[in-house]
């Protein structure tokens, strides 16, 4: 099945939920957080989708107040693949949880929470994996500020004449 | 030896007692395995039959309290550093650590962009030992050891320090 076939798809189900571009792109398809759970239950479960196998989820900073999250879905019995994009806003930064769909999407989303500040509504594990529990700030994101001293450890900042 | 074969009556060894303590102790310090990245392959190539640490009287040990030095081997984290402090301070005197590579020294690679890296371990625990390269060969390791030997060899544990 084709990127265009899984739109339409989506399309009939979830009207709302799918972001109408001037030009829909052919490898991704753009979607708004709301349903997203529910869309995700649907692309694993429809008889002709069967998205079995999450094979990625990171984040990106978009740059203007605007975070995405993507998923890279494949399907094992259909062969078939996407790619769903969902961008959230940067000061409320919150998206449905597909951990209870897809398991592997467990570090996945925690990765992306420890990075981005993504938070995956619905996580039963929801921490971060990576950086220490009392980490400031999201290191991925474009505004990110390096922290000058963690427990007391100095972060040198200035470093000109290491040069 | 043929000068001095069969004319005692039992062994005796004449030396200061000092001495003897420090040159016991240059001969088998035993190592905290501390492999954080890449340098740990090289520190096990070390420790392996064809470069083999135990000539020099090095012992891999997994405890900090039955090891003398702490080979601190590859990348320290910010999460590593609190962590290689407690160690450090849970090992018996006396203790010596070296420095092994570029990014134990001064951050290696990361010591510009690296939010994560602590900017050399020396900033956590004192240094005995530097040993450069990125990572290290075994004939470094070693050049490094031996020169930790020799500095222990001058240690004098017994003898008042004159102020």
């Amino acid at each position: 099945m084709n990127p265009e076939n899984i739109l339409n798809i989506l399309r009939e189900r979830f009207p709302r939920s799918v972001v109408e571009m001037e030009e829909m792109p052919d490898n991704y398809i753009p979607l708004l957080p709301d349903n997203w759970f529910e869309i995700a239950t649907l692309l694993q479960e429809n008889p002709d989708l069967q998205f079995d196998s999450l094979q990625c989820v990171t984040g990106i900073d978009l740059a203007e107040d605007l975070l995405e999250v993507r998923y890279n879905l494949h399907s094992m019995v259909h062969l078939h693949k996407i790619e769903i994009r969902i961008s959230v806003p940067k000061d409320k930064p919150k998206i449905p949880s597909v951990e209870k769909i897809w398991r592997v999407g467990d570090w996945f989303e925690r990765e992306t929470y420890d990075m981005y500040g993504i938070v995956f509504d619905g996580h039963r594990d929801h921490r971060r994996i990576l950086l220490p529990d009392d980490w400031e700030g999201w290191p991925l994101r474009k505004d990110y500020e390096t922290q000058e001293t963690y427990h007391g450890i100095v972060v040198p900042k200035v470093k000109e004449e290491w040069e | 030896m043929g000068l001095l074969e069969e004319k005692f009556e039992d062994n005796i060894i004449v030396a200061s007692f000092d001495k003897i303590l420090s040159w016991a102790r240059s001969t088998s310090p035993w190592f905290f395995q501390f492999g954080l990245a890449c340098c740990a392959i090289e520190l096990m190539a070390t420790g392996a039959s064809r470069h083999d640490l135990s000539r020099i009287g090095m012992i891999p040990r997994s405890s900090p309290r039955q090891a003398d030095v702490m080979i601190v081997a590859g990348t320290v984290t910010m999460k590593m550093a609190l962590r290689i402090k407690k160690l450090y301070e849970q090992m018996a005197d006396p203790k010596y650590v070296i420095s092994m590579g570029s990014c134990a020294t001064s951050g290696g690679p990361y010591w510009q962009h690296g939010y994560h890296v602590l900017k050399g371990v020396d900033l956590v625990v004192p240094v005995d030992v530097y040993v450069p390269g990125c990572p290290p060969r075994p004939e470094s390791l070693i050049e490094g050891l031996i020169k930790l030997q020799e500095k222990i060899l001058k240690d004098r544990p017994l003898t008042k320090k004159s102020a």
